[in-house]
């Protein structure tokens, strides 16, 4: 893949970037730190280039206009941290049962409520899984670097055009706001995405109903495809059912669309494992306090390893389930009690020792606190 | 206006939608589908180029029996779902239809902000005075004293008045009328549609099931009657002392304000400055 120029570029500058380059036209988001950024290079970039960009009265707000952007056939995003990311909840919920695609971006922050503004934190980990109500799949996606700030935005957009899905890019203020040189990839090299488009003529046309690919091609507002979206559940013509034999398909495509490209959105990135003794587990800004771990851990003889989690929802539970068996320990270092751990903990199912390492004073986990952690198991 | 025939106005109706509706019988959501398919046939608008969004409640429900784009979007934000339609698709005509509880509780800061900026959508408030179709609480419009199920002993919240709100947040476009004064509501409807920017009609609708129940105000019919002998044509309002004022109110046009600048167009007028700069290749 062809590289431009390196540049020095911040995480939050280089997921604005990402998604211009994923063909965002459609911006709609409310301030909070430390996510702000993302709105002010938009709200530059994207009139210049005719396309749309607004602040909104608020987070509802913001995804709901999203949401009405997607429809009408724009792909959209909006930025928040935890407070407004959870005033989103219902619209999410609202976009995942109609299956509108639209890249939600969540810069973690210390919480709950307005917490520490400025500070890191991993707190929200389980949020970005369960937030709204209801039964629904969740795709989450967590950079650790700035260019997989850039990298994870594009790949976001792709995931929500293709499956038709919101998708979450869970970032931390520690990455949101670091400073990295990178070298992003060129546009025209980089793969996108479009969402698919009905073939079929209006009068054929049946929105919800899909193919062997449960995945239906939705018709943009305006297309001349007139047909109904609701937050209800909907049969195949999108009109309101509670009819038993057609609500418990809907849910088990919904979660089946999922579930099938499992093998594709199971993304993780294993550091020094094959031979490890004891693994680390860690995504986002902890993942690079962790690689640094591992990588002294090394030179002083401890074979240590790390899988860094980079798809976060669905799990990647063979992915983990591999990496934990059979090794003296593995530690989960995170910015919160146990979001993570509880999770590997559920995977590894008793077969295998794990450990959490929280912190929760607003400060980040260093390679040196992990390495004196894992001194315990060697 | 000639009038639109029956069989025109079917045409724009959803017949495979699993007819008979939601509503109660004898509800006035009713009588506002068919004004509202009246007003965009008399406007000519094609049916492809309108996108029909509205909240929740039984206002909410709506869209779905009309043959356009419809969307029953969240509680409260059908204005923010049609601003980004809107915004992605300029040349849709986007229309919300909401419910009092849907525009001005729950969806009332969304309601300001879309009448501040001016934004290019249409705003038809159904007033009930109460929420429906969680069986007849009371709401912000609900009169002082009035019964709702969660106002026993009467209602001591002063009501909002949905149209002097819409006035002084901002939009250039403001109408009062009733489901009792249909032909009236065509018009009213055709001309908020048509007007760029912001515009707005609150009509005022019977929920004889629950606030006419509740308050003993008859049946719907009864309601209806109350309608025709409480509201005064604006040109007469005018005329009204303090006195004759009391217990009706004004039908009409309110607010008119045609040159008033359109967020759309200062949208385009900025993406001209923008591209004049060229700040496109920096971030
Ligand atoms: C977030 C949220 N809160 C509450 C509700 C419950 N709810 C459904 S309809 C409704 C009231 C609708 O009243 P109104 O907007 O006046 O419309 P009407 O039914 O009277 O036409 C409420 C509160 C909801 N669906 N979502
Ligand atoms: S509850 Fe009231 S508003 Fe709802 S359908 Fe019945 S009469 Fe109409």
């Amino acid at each position: 893949m062809s590289k431009q120029k390196p540049e020095l570029l911040q995480g939050n500058e280089a997921i604005a970037r990402g998604a211009l380059a994923a063909g965002c036209r459609f911006f709609a988001g409310y301030p909070i730190t430390p996510a702000s950024e993302i709105s002010e290079i938009l709200g530059r970039r994207l009139p210049a280039r005719g396309a749309a960009f607004i602040q909104m009265e608020d987070e509802i707000a913001s995804l709901g206009a999203c949401i009405g952007a997607s429809l009408a056939g724009a792909k959209a995003m909006t930025a928040t941290s935890g407070p407004g990311f959870s005033l989103m909840q219902e619209n999410l919920g609202w976009a995942c049962i109609t299956e509108t695609p639209l890249v939600l971006v969540n810069v973690m922050r210390a919480g709950p409520s307005t917490g520490m503004p400025t500070n890191p934190a991993q707190g929200d980990v389980q949020q970005a899984r369960w937030g709204t109500h209801g039964d629904h799949p969740a795709i989450v996606l967590c950079p650790a670097s700035v260019a997989q700030c850039f990298e994870l935005t594009v790949r976001a957009f792709n995931l929500a055009e293709r499956l038709r899905t919101p998708v979450i890019v869970l970032a931390d203020e520690v990455v949101a706001h670091l400073r990295e040189k990178v070298s992003l990839p060129a546009e025209d090299e980089l793969e996108i995405i479009e969402r698919r488009k009905p073939s079929v003529p209006p009068d054929w046309y049946v929105p919800f109903k899909t193919d062997g690919g449960l995945i239906p091609h939705l018709a943009d507002l305006g297309d001349g495809y007139r047909y109904h979206v609701t937050g209800l559940v909907h049969d195949e013509r999108g009109f309101p059912t509670r009819r038993p034999d057609e609500v418990e398909p809907f849910f088990r495509r919904l979660f089946g669309k999922i579930r099938r490209n499992f093998g594709e959105l199971e993304q993780v990135l294993p550091m020094a494992l094959d031979d490890a003794e004891v693994v680390l587990i860690a995504y986002g800004c902890t993942a690079r306090a962790a690689q640094a771990a591992v990588r002294q851990a090394r030179a002083a003889g401890m074979k240590l390893g790390l899988l860094q989690i980079v798809g976060l929802w669905p799990f990647p539970r063979r992915a983990v389930e591999k990496a934990v068996l059979g090794r003296r320990a593995v530690l989960v270092p995170e910015l919160n009690m146990g979001q993570l751990s509880r999770e590997v903990k559920r995977v590894a199912a008793g077969r295998a020792r794990v450990v959490h390492h929280g912190r929760m004073d607003g400060q980040v986990i260093t390679p040196d606190e992990i390495l004196n952690r894992i001194r315990e198991f060697f | 206006m000639p009038p639109v025939s029956r069989g025109v106005v079917h045409g724009w109706l959803r017949h495979d939608k699993k007819f008979p509706h939601v509503w109660c019988p004898g509800c006035g959501l009713g009588v506002l589908l068919g004004s509202l398919v009246r007003a965009m046939i008399t406007l000519g608008l094609d049916k492809n180029n309108v996108a029909l969004v509205a909240g929740i409640g039984c206002t909410g429900r709506l869209p779905v029996y009309v043959d356009v784009g419809s969307v029953h979007a969240t509680h409260g934000r059908a204005l923010t779902f049609a601003t980004g339609v809107k915004l992605a698709k300029p040349e849709l005509a986007v229309i919300t239809v909401m419910g009092d509880g849907d525009a001005t509780a729950i969806g009332g800061n969304h309601l300001i902000h879309a009448a501040r900026r001016n934004m290019d959508l249409t705003a038809i408030i159904v007033n009930n005075q109460n929420y429906g179709m969680t069986g007849g609480q009371y709401s912000p419009t609900t009169p002082l004293g009035a019964r709702a199920s969660t106002a026993t002993y009467g209602n001591i919240e002063p009501p909002l008045d949905i149209s002097a709100l819409c006035m002084a947040a901002g939009a250039g476009f403001v109408a009062r009328s009733t489901v009792y004064h249909v032909t009236q509501l065509d018009d009213l409807l055709a001309q908020a549609i048509s007007h760029r920017g912001f515009g707005v009609v609150e009509v005022l609708s019977p929920c004889h099931t629950n606030f006419g129940r509740q308050n003993k105000l008859g049946s719907q019919i009864d309601m209806m009657r109350a309608f025709k002998e409480q509201a005064v044509r604006v040109e007469r309002w005018a005329k009204l002392d303090g006195a004759r004022r009391a217990g009706r109110f004004p039908i009409g046009v309110l607010a008119r304000r045609d040159e008033d600048t359109t967020y759309l167009e200062a949208y385009g007028a900025m993406v001209e400055r923008a591209m004049a700069q060229g700040r496109e290749g920096q971030s």
